[in-house]
């Protein structure tokens, strides 16, 4: 009997909870597979995407999306082999789905701990309470693969923007099956859009990009692309996260500052009186 | 609040007389809040109308569509089998009642008049220069005698929504009564088309504006802009024709427009109408579905209820 | 025309109720000293015979509970907590239709209400807690804040799975085992959680449920062995309770009545205030501890408020809890009821003007019509005693200031309404309320994430939110 031939995955981008192909046509060989290497004019459709986006799931109840980032935990739980298949260990595969598990719970809980009311000397009502920024582009840490992903994806939804993120191009295959993990998790297409290839093509664009509000660089390991990227973000006073040592212990309790970095603080006044 | 006072009936007659009387008499009205009235609407939603109820509500809806068709490409063939269906909506069963009007521009009136003639099935023509309104007045009024000359015995038209979000009162409520009087005998719906006029305190002003105006039902949509009838948007309305009753004495109907698609969703609208202003509006008189598609989901839930067997649109007609 | 709405009932069928329920102690069901019968409320059947729990079943209940504390669940890091409740929510999320309808059952309460508005609050309120066992060095409280031990919780018949989970979620959230006591009335979906925790495979004694009446009750509050005590219920017994837990160590939070004003000014949206009065009053039968019991209306507006909460009133469908078109079930007892209608005689006998729509009421089982006191003033007993039935006082104000004079005029302040367009009147009405819960132009809003508690004889400590934690934590 012979032995029965596989059938191989297609990697390719995630845009707008689509699966296209780079518009550009291009790929390039990781892990023995074609993985699309996008173009800056993937960048910009993705960008429309993560726009278009911000309105639903800004909008959605805190409640609502903690229950969706919860649904990508049990749908991670539940893919654990296949990403053990791709090389990522089984350790880190079980602290993604808890980080995904512990963000799920921040997104009713973070108003409370980040906002409140403010006693002001007057006949005022006064609450501060954060709002998402807005579209927010990542750089994904090169490593771990799968655990740095979700470090840098989880803090910036769970509050309600949407993020395009470069992935690591050395391990673009756990980044993509991230992706169809959360194609699979009620997310809604186009709060977190995925591109795969050479950070020095969309990094660019995404920093220089005037409809995007905010760019976390945590994967940026060269010095000067890191300074040139965030001068690029001064342009519209981009929100901007700076690189993340590359000895980070991504393992640790992640504190909030991941998620207060991509938070505007909104405060209401309101006079008191018959 | 003393608008909506029911122990007393008022004369109201004279605050056409004067945009200060209208204005100060319109945003003295009760507010309505939003969330409470989207949550009540919501909660009548969730009423459960099944078997004897179904039945009795489906025949109900059916009688109150005004079968409609307004677009560009309609042509006399068109406006005619669309008259036969008004008249015989399942021609499988004669138990089943005709809808309550058939509703046309007012070009293709002469044509749905022929077919009618004869019938208890009314025969409604937009006018006013349907749907923006955007015309002189002289034109509306010329457009709605054209329609009422051809043999159409209900006039849809639209207000002047630039006039009303602009604050001018008067000029809404005078092609308001301009268009009363030229409709004679026929029966003048009053469009505020809502989804323009954003928040329910307009939708509430606007229809108290079109009854003290002289319209005998008040109307939702044109089904010309994205946002046409909602059941909060229907629900306020109900609330002013059910306030205006008890205060002039007069009942003015309800047509929601547009975005009825389903037997569910008419059902909701009845259930509303039922718990909001009681049986007295259950009644193709004072209340009417202006839709197209909803007719066919009606004749297949009818039909369901009737053989036990789930029906398909290649059984009924598409007119 | 008529248009009569046809029976819709839920079926029964999706609820396998056993004939007779031992205690739920150490993650198992075991006998127990005496039986006694759970009945449906709405027609008086019989449902099942439930275990009431004596002095040496409570302790074993406390000792299971502590040996789960010190040995599974106090050690266990947060991270794994969190995940044992989020099974639960889960489990509670695909099983609701089958608590609901056991809910109602037992409770007496529309399915419409039970199925809408307490399994989603349950859920959402053990997916809420679930996500502070891994969080409570955020929570405010300090680095490290630690548990109690074991909380002893007894809760009431109104809402008997949503105070279950009020109680249950937080307590576990911080690393707390628990011994509760559902109502005597109604034990069924307590029992039911108990299978549900069974099912999350939630270590052995962290949850222990004992049925029984009010002798059970004061045995586990009473009982050496705990650290918290947690109550929902009569302001009399609150009193017991904080009378009984003197010269101890336990921490103690009470959750007890009201007698809420709902406050109509007359430029209030009227068509929602009149549903605001409605579902103030009448949800869940009126058996609400904040319940807006007093409506309090400005005089100018009175006679129009009043004419459109009579019309409003007729549209009620009062009747079998399992059919879905019912907006009032049935009360939850005989003994429920005697009360609400001795306190009716008492208003009608001091003179108030009694009203209600004309309704049929079946024949069997605990019924009571919606009913409208007016003319009703401060030394009325209506006004002042908390009814807990769905009996509306009305009175009337001619200012602001004194509609918060007599909002406050009350041993009671759980909760208050407040009806106006006029945002700056909310703010200024809700500043001088002494009440621990105000809604405007809203009324008996819950959310997992918002605390929940009383002013005065209301009780003191909040569940819900942020603060609720406090109340399981050594802070």
């Amino acid at each position: 009997m012979s032995e029965r031939v596989a059938v191989r995955k297609t990697y390719k981008l995630f845009i707008g909870g689509k699966f296209p192909r780079s518009e550009s046509g291009r790929s390039y060989l990781v892990q023995d597979s074609n993985v699309s290497l996008a173009s800056r004019k993937d960048a910009r459709d993705a960008v429309v995407a993560a726009r278009a986006a911000v309105k639903g799931w800004a909008g959605a109840t805190a409640y609502n999306r903690g229950q969706i980032l919860y649904r990508v935990a049990e749908m991670l739980e539940g893919r654990r082999e296949q990403f053990v298949a791709l090389g990522v260990p089984g350790d880190e595969v079980d602290a993604a789905v808890d980080r995904w598990v512990w963000y799920a719970g921040w997104a009713d809980k973070l108003p409370q701990v980040y906002g409140g009311a403010n006693p002001v000397a007057g006949p005022y009502f006064n609450l501060s309470a954060p709002e998402p920024t807005g579209v927010v582009a990542v750089v994904a840490p090169e490593s771990p693969a799968l655990l740095g992903l979700v470090s840098v994806i989880a803090p910036a939804i769970v509050t309600g923007n949407t993020v395009v993120v470069a992935a690591s191009p050395s391990a673009p295959l756990a980044a993509v099956t991230l992706a169809e993990v959360l194609a699979t998790s009620d997310l809604p297409g186009g709060v977190v859009n995925l591109l795969t290839g050479r950070i020095t093509e969309t990094a660019p664009t995404l920093a220089a990009h005037l409809d995007v509000n905010a760019i976390d660089l945590a994967g940026v390991a060269d010095p000067e692309l890191a300074t040139d990227l965030e001068a690029r973000a001064a342009e519209n006073l981009k929100r901007v996260l700076r690189p993340t040592p590359a000895d980070h212990d991504w393992t640790g309790d992640p504190g909030l500052g991941r998620m207060t970095a991509l938070l505007e603080t909104k405060t209401v006044w309101h006079p008191k009186g018959v | 609040m003393t608008a909506t006072t029911t122990s007393a009936r008022s004369d109201l007659s004279e605050l056409g007389r004067s945009e200060t009387a209208l204005r100060t008499f319109l945003h003295g009205l009760p507010g309505v809040d939003q969330v409470g009235a989207e949550q009540r609407a919501a909660q009548l939603g969730t009423r459960s109308i099944k078997t004897t109820a179904k039945a009795q509500a489906i025949d109900l809806a059916i009688r109150m569509v005004d079968l409609t068709t307004l677009e560009g490409a309609d042509t006399p063939g068109k406006v005619r089998a669309l008259a036969a269906k008004a008249l015989r909506p399942d021609p499988a069963d004669p138990t089943c009642p005709h809808v309550g009007a058939v509703c046309v521009y007012p070009a293709m009136v002469p044509h749905v008049a022929e077919v009618l003639r004869g019938s208890a099935v009314h025969l409604a023509s937009v006018a006013t220069a349907f749907p923006s309104g955007q015309a002189p007045l002289d034109v509306k009024l010329a457009d709605t005698r054209a329609a009422v000359a051809a043999g159409a015995d209900e006039i849809d038209m639209v207000i002047n929504r630039g006039a009303f979000l602009a604050g001018r009162y008067q000029e809404v409520y005078d092609e308001i009564v301009a268009t009363k009087e030229a409709c004679g005998d026929a029966h003048l719906k009053v469009i505020l088309e809502t989804g323009e006029l954003a928040t329910y305190d307009n939708v509430r002003r606007a229809s108290w504006l079109a009854m003290l105006a002289g319209g005998d039902f008040i109307k939702t949509s044109t089904g010309k802009v994205p946002v046409a009838a909602t059941l909060p948007v229907t629900l306020v309305m109900l609330e002013a024709v059910r306030d205006f009753r008890a205060a002039t004495g007069r009942q003015v109907g309800v047509k929601p427009a547009g975005g009825i698609k389903n037997t569910k969703d008419a059902i909701k609208y009845l259930v509303m109408v039922n718990e909001t202003v009681g049986g007295d509006w259950l009644d193709p008189d004072w209340f009417r579905f202006g839709a197209s598609s909803l007719l066919n989901d009606l004749l297949m839930q009818r039909t369901k209820l009737t053989t036990g067997t789930y029906s398909g649109p290649d059984y009924f007609t598409l007119d | 025309m008529m248009f009569e709405y046809a029976p819709a009932p839920e079926s029964r069928a999706i609820v396998d109720i056993r004939s007779s329920y031992g205690l739920f102690i150490d993650g198992k069901f075991v006998d127990g000293e005496t039986l006694d019968k759970t009945v449906n409320p709405a027609t008086e059947e019989v449902l099942a015979e439930v275990t009431w729990a004596g002095t040496q079943d409570v302790d074993r209940a406390v000792r299971a509970a502590r040996k789960a504390y010190d040995k599974v669940w106090g050690p266990m890091p947060g991270r794994d907590r969190a995940k044992y409740l989020f099974r639960i929510a889960r489990i509670v999320q695909e099983r609701s239709r089958e608590l609901a309808v056991l809910e109602s059952l037992d409770n007496g309460k529309p399915i419409r209400e039970s199925r809408d508005v307490d399994l989603p609050l349950v859920a959402a309120h053990f997916f809420y807690y679930a996500g502070w066992a891994d969080k409570l060095p955020y929570a405010g409280f300090g680095a490290e804040p630690r548990p109690l031990g074991v909380a002893a919780q007894v809760i009431p018949w109104n809402f008997p799975l949503l105070m279950l989970a009020w109680k249950v979620a937080p307590a576990l959230a911080a690393g707390n085992t628990v011994v509760l006591k559902p109502a005597e009335t109604t034990p069924l979906t307590a029992l039911l959680f108990a299978e549900i925790c069974q099912q999350a495979d939630l270590p052995a004694g962290v949850v222990n449920i004992v049925t029984g009446a009010g002798d059970t009750g004061r045995a586990l509050v009473e009982h050496p062995g705990v650290d918290k005590v947690a109550f929902t219920g009569s302001t009399e017994v609150g009193k017991a309770i904080a009378r009984s837990v003197a010269g101890t160590g336990k921490k103690v939070t009470l959750e007890l009545g009201g007698k809420a004003a709902n406050i109509v000014y007359d430029d209030a949206p009227v068509d929602q205030a009149v549903e605001g009065i409605v579902n103030g009053i009448f949800f869940n039968q009126g058996h609400v501890c904040c319940a807006g019991s007093r409506l309090l209306v400005q005089e100018n507006v009175a006679e129009q408020v009043l004419d459109a909460l009579k019309r409003r009133m007729a549209l009620l469908r009062v009747g079998d809890p399992l059919d879905k078109n019912t907006d009032v079930g049935a009360i939850n007892s005989a003994a429920q009821l005697a009360r609400i209608r001795e306190l009716s005689d008492a208003g009608a006998a001091e003179g108030a003007q009694r009203w209600s729509p004309p309704c049929e009421l079946p024949e069997r089982g605990f019924w009571f019509a919606p009913t409208i006191f007016t003319g009703v003033t401060q030394a009325h007993r209506v006004a002042r005693e908390e009814i807990f039935g769905p009996v509306l006082s009305v009175l009337t104000f001619r200012t602001p200031a004194e509609a918060v004079e007599k909002a406050n005029n009350t041993p009671y302040g759980l909760s208050a309404g407040i009806w106006t367009d006029k945002g700056s009147r909310i703010l200024w009405t809700a500043d001088r309320l002494r009440a621990g819960v105000v809604w405007a132009n809203t009324f008996n809003k819950f959310d997992p994430t918002s605390p929940f508690g009383g002013y005065k004889e209301s009780g003191y400590g909040r569940e819900g939110g942020r603060h609720g934690l406090e109340a399981y934590l050594n802070v």
